[in-house]
């Protein structure tokens, strides 16, 4: 990734300002998943209207991102590194507004789970633990993202394995608890879709990791299998 | 957009430097040029990508002082072109060459085009008015001209001479045309009528193309090389030369980095 100053300052920051909003964004969307992991744990379910308030202006600044990525290339035609920050940054704020989205899922479960009664204590350990570590590779991506460190994007990579394994292991102890007690399949289909919603967030933070890796180093390595280490 | 043939070699630099008098102006060069392919030299203004280009048809013949050293091999027939033994009107029947400002001989459209034909004895009257009619819609500009074809060429538009000069290196069918910033008195339609033509004439010919707008290269061009300072930094395909480029160097000037 070329740090130096472009010919034109104009240019140098039009390209600052594409990545401070993609910043901000990443902030609201982990604030959102974070938000809504607590809830889960809590019971708290007054920040679910936050959650879902803060989703609306997820999306207005996805929209706006990837307008200024158009801006940009009409404008600028972006080249080499530059033309991978944009062409990363508008698949990046697809997967930021994705998250926002299964973080909004997750909240509104939580509702439902605490609203038709209690959480049943064996049900929350599992989920809790995934969602703690979805949350975490939100953040090293966008920290990766910050700056441009593909190292830390790919343990963002790598951690996505775990979490995918950990959510079929939820599945089994959730069908197991169905089977055993009827009664709690309302609940534990709801925790299904919050433990699918986390997995997802797990997938989309791999994504923005794999989308640092293009705009620092080129490589495209979605669907390769390779867990970015160096081709 | 990938490139997937291997594309045979039309002509190729090897260890080429070119001295002005005492100036070293290109520095030990290697370079593939493929054949029926379109490769642009980019770079900053002296970076010596029109000295390179000019090598190719011995312009620097004309100028006392001027020393070639290294090679130029042109295919299939494997030419050293910058041998003494080599007649530059032969290698420039074999190489066309087509200059940033239109500059037609002032004579007819018609006389422009049979020009290079004539030198070479041709004088069969049908013969020249087929060469100049295939050359003309070569340079697609054949249906602009042909009920003028005795018209002075100075009274064609910018855009229309330069087809017309470009139709003038078709006529002797060369194997290379040389373009040395063929837009850069154009405006945007008339450049945009040259690329297009660029597009379609590399079916029959190799383009070598030295130009300015750096979107004009990643256009028109298979394979990039940028040259900076008389080197040949980085030689690549155009996609990759303008998505990931190798060098640091290349990198900063495409992106418009150089201070």
């Amino acid at each position: 990734m070329n740090e130096s100053a472009h010919l034109s300052s104009q240019f140098d920051e039009d390209l600052g300002h594409l990545r401070t909003h993609v910043l901000q964004m990443g902030g609201l969307v982990e604030t959102q998943v974070s938000a809504a992991i607590d809830a889960y744990s809590s019971g708290e379910i007054a920040s679910v209207k936050t959650i879902v308030d803060t989703d609306r202006k997820v999306n207005d600044l996805e929209v706006a991102i990837d307008d200024d990525c158009a801006h940009i290339i009409a404008r600028r035609q972006p080249t080499a590194s530059d033309l991978r920050l944009v062409l990363g940054i508008s698949k990046i704020v697809t997967d930021l507004e994705r998250t926002g989205d299964e973080a909004k899922k997750i909240a509104k479960g939580v509702r439902r789970i605490y609203e038709a009664g209690h959480m049943p204590a064996q049900f929350g350990v599992g989920v809790r633990h995934i969602a703690e570590a979805a949350l975490a590779m939100v953040r090293q991506a966008l920290d990766a993202f910050a700056r441009l460190d593909t190292e830390l994007a790919q343990n963002v990579i790598r951690a996505d394995a775990d979490v995918d394994t950990e959510f079929k292991s939820i599945m089994r102890q959730l069908i197991t608890h169905m089977m055993e007690d009827p009664r709690t399949i309302t609940t534990a289909i709801d925790i299904i879709w919050i433990a699918r919603a986390v997995e997802r967030i797990g997938d989309h933070a791999k994504n923005v990791a794999e989308q640092v890796i293009y705009i620092v180093e080129g490589r495209d390595i979605r669907h390769t299998g390779k867990k970015g280490n160096a081709a | 957009m990938q490139i997937h043939d291997t594309p045979q070699l039309k002509a190729e630099a090897r260890d080429l430097s070119f001295y002005y008098g005492e100036a070293k102006a290109l520095k030990h060069i290697n370079m593939p040029i493929y054949d029926k392919k379109v490769t642009a030299l980019i770079g900053p203004s002296g970076c010596g990508k029109s000295t390179y280009l000019r090598s190719f048809n011995r312009m620097h013949d004309l100028y006392p002082g001027n020393r070639y050293e290294g090679e130029i091999r042109f295919f299939p027939d494997n030419t050293n072109l910058l041998s003494p033994e080599v007649d530059p009107i032969e290698v420039r029947m074999r190489i066309g060459m087509v200059f940033q400002k239109p500059n037609p001989f002032p004579k007819s459209i018609y006389e422009n085009v049979a020009y290079g034909l004539r030198v070479r004895g041709e004088n069969n009257k049908r013969v020249l008015d087929d060469k100049v009619e295939h050359a003309l819609r070569g340079a697609a500009i054949w249906d602009e001209v042909k009920d003028r074809l005795q018209d002075l060429a100075s009274n064609l538009s910018g855009g229309q001479q330069q087809r017309l000069c470009i139709a003038r290196a078709l006529a002797t069918d060369p194997e290379l045309l040389l373009f040395d910033e063929p837009t850069s008195a154009l405006d945007p339609i008339a450049t945009a009528a040259i690329e297009e033509l660029v597009h379609e004439l590399k079916k029959r010919v190799t383009i070598l193309i030295v130009t300015h707008n750096m979107q004009q290269a990643a256009r028109v061009s298979d394979y990039t090389a940028y040259m900076f300072l008389g080197e040949m930094i980085e030689f690549g395909k155009t996609d990759e030369i303008f998505i990931k480029p190798q060098d640091k160097r290349t990198e900063d000037y495409i992106t418009g980095r150089m201070g």
